[in-house]
């Protein structure tokens, strides 16, 4: 029994400690936001380098997802409607959710390595005693780009998902729909409100993983071990975050 | 109404009046109500052996860490007492040279330099560059300026370390363990440049190390920390002639006295016979 208490204190104190952290965060983002630089510099760590896996696991997500769905439609004889299928599970769900996984793997990992070192290596303190704080210099410019690049990437990957290389090939080229047909569908079908929400989703799991991976990284242990526990909790908690908010937000928007 | 106290020492020679420090770290008390005093233009020497909290009184010192209890009074003001600007502006006028130099991996050793300078000073760039060229030159870095961090030996990191402590022209440098890991000639270097830079810039410095014959080649004046508490404190030659048993047997190296070669434990046949305390 007092074992689960402490589980539970010690979890009530970190999510404490984290909102506080983002409060911090926060309030020195206005300050951030005047560093176009070193936000920019940010995008590209995070955002540019990692379209690559973002937009390889687009184009085979939506190959599956074509071949998955003609098999079914096809008994049918609602192969037409492949489009909209590809396209309303990669605009509401997948896009979103699955470009939010990635993201936490590829950048939010490598955010949180990155500040780890910086606190095992003194890199933060020595900002401090320059009288410069880490926490707009450091922290909010990378906090920022996440916040930017996780709806840009999940534009990326539902395109590619559902484009040319992804569902388009293989349900068009691959097993004869009509091409019109699958446009005229996904035209007909996805509504503003889709897209709308789809990028609520991805701007709420880019806030997420941002925040989750700059707070595990900054307050790291400065040693080997605290960076590896760093990179592995960013990765873990952020998945279990996105698939749990993803379950909230959906609940709201379908009402 | 500020949030800095003002205390009588502000004329004094004391630029930093340190004053029954206590300080924890989880269940470990790290200091016991220890009082050192920093005094301006000198050179003080914080010796003991390693794991004391040799560097934690540093961090004290900047305020990047809170006591448990007792002060820290820098020219008059007390540092944990300082609302953040107060504790932003006191840290322009301390520069740090971190154990490992904690230069900023992706900037150049010109940018690392420059970075404190650009952040708070808004000149134009033809003085910036002439400004990191000088503190280089200092340190004898100056044809170093276009390497990265990873390029430089270490004892070239901590001259780009020392180069980048001084840019904003402090009135105070703490030097944490300057020599660790150093071959003889980086360290004649930075023993040099530690005495040279006290005097030509007029600083006042703070050694923390357990490299005793090198810093008190150096030292004004020095404490000597251990178990929480200052164990001695005096002049080199004081130090070097003093009669306390812990300072003779850290002065001369030996594996046993008053800190014992063993870690306290239970008795060893106790422990081999398996009988539990």
């Amino acid at each position: 029994m007092s074992g689960l208490l402490q589980v539970l204190g010690n979890f009530l104190s970190g999510l404490g400690q984290s909102v506080f952290f983002l409060l911090q965060i926060l309030r020195v983002t206005p300050a951030a936001l005047l560093q176009p630089r070193l936000i920019s510099r940010q995008l590209y760590m995070l955002g540019v380098l990692s379209m690559i896996i973002i937009v390889i696991s687009g184009v085979f997500i939506g190959m599956v997802l074509a071949l998955q769905g003609y098999r079914t439609l096809v008994r049918f004889g609602a192969s037409e409607s492949l489009g909209v299928f590809v396209a309303l599970v990669i605009i509401r769900e997948l896009g979103p959710v699955v470009t939010a996984l990635l993201f936490a793997g590829r950048a939010g990992s490598s955010l949180a390595a990155e500040l780890g070192l910086m606190r095992a290596t003194d890199q933060l303190s020595a900002m401090e005693m320059m009288a410069v704080d880490p926490i707009q210099r450091v922290i909010a410019p990378r906090f920022i780009a996440g916040l930017i690049a996780m709806p840009l990437l999940s534009m990326i990957f539902a395109v590619m998902a559902i484009g040319v290389a992804g569902g388009h090939a293989v349900g068009v080229e691959l097993l004869g729909v009509d091409a019109g047909s699958y446009w005229s569908a996904i035209r007909g079908s996805v509504e503003f409100v889709d897209i709308r929400d789809s990028l609520i989703k991805s701007l709420v799991f880019g806030f997420a993983v941002s925040w989750i991976a700059v707070y595990q990284g900054y307050t790291a242990a400065p040693n080997a071990e605290g960076v590896s526990r760093a990179t592995t909790s960013t990765v873990v908690v952020s998945s279990l975050a996105i698939l749990a908010l993803d379950f909230v937000l959906t609940a709201f928007m379908f009402n | 109404m500020t949030s800095t106290t003002e205390t009588t020492d502000v004329a004094s020679d004391v630029l930093v009046r340190c004053r029954g420090l206590h300080f924890r770290q989880g269940n470990r008390a790290i200091y016991q109500g220890i009082d050192v005093d920093i005094r301006r233009g000198k050179v003080t020497a914080i010796l003991g052996p390693s794991g004391t909290g040799k560097t934690t009184l540093l961090r004290l010192i900047g305020g990047q860490w809170r006591p448990n209890a007792g002060t820290v009074v820098f020219d008059g003001i007390d540092v944990h007492k300082a609302g953040r600007k107060s504790l932003y502006d006191l840290r322009k006028r301390m520069g740090m040279l971190f154990q490992n130099g904690a230069l900023l991996t992706d900037l150049t050793v010109f940018e690392n330099v420059a970075y404190p300078i650009r952040e708070h000073a808004e000149l134009p760039e033809s003085m910036v560059r002439d400004l990191v060229l000088m503190k280089l030159q200092a340190v004898g870095l100056r044809g170093a300026r276009d390497l990265y961090p990873e390029e430089l030996s270490g004892g070239m990191a901590r001259r780009v370390a020392l180069a980048r402590a001084i840019a904003l022209d402090p009135d105070m440098v703490m030097y944490d363990e300057p020599f660790t890991g150093q071959d003889p000639i980086s360290m004649a270097v930075l023993i040099k440049l530690i005495r040279t830079l006290n005097e030509s810039l007029g600083l006042t410095s703070v050694v923390v190390s357990h490299d005793i014959k090198e810093v008190l080649s150096i030292a004004d004046y020095a404490y000597v920390i251990s178990g929480g508490k200052v164990l001695g404190e005096g002049t080199p030659d004081q130090i070097r002639n003093s009669e306390s048993a812990f300072v003779r047997q850290f002065l001369n190296g030996e594996p046993d006295g008053p800190i014992a070669f063993h870690y306290k434990a239970a008795p060893y046949a106790d422990d081999l016979l398996g009988v539990h305390s």
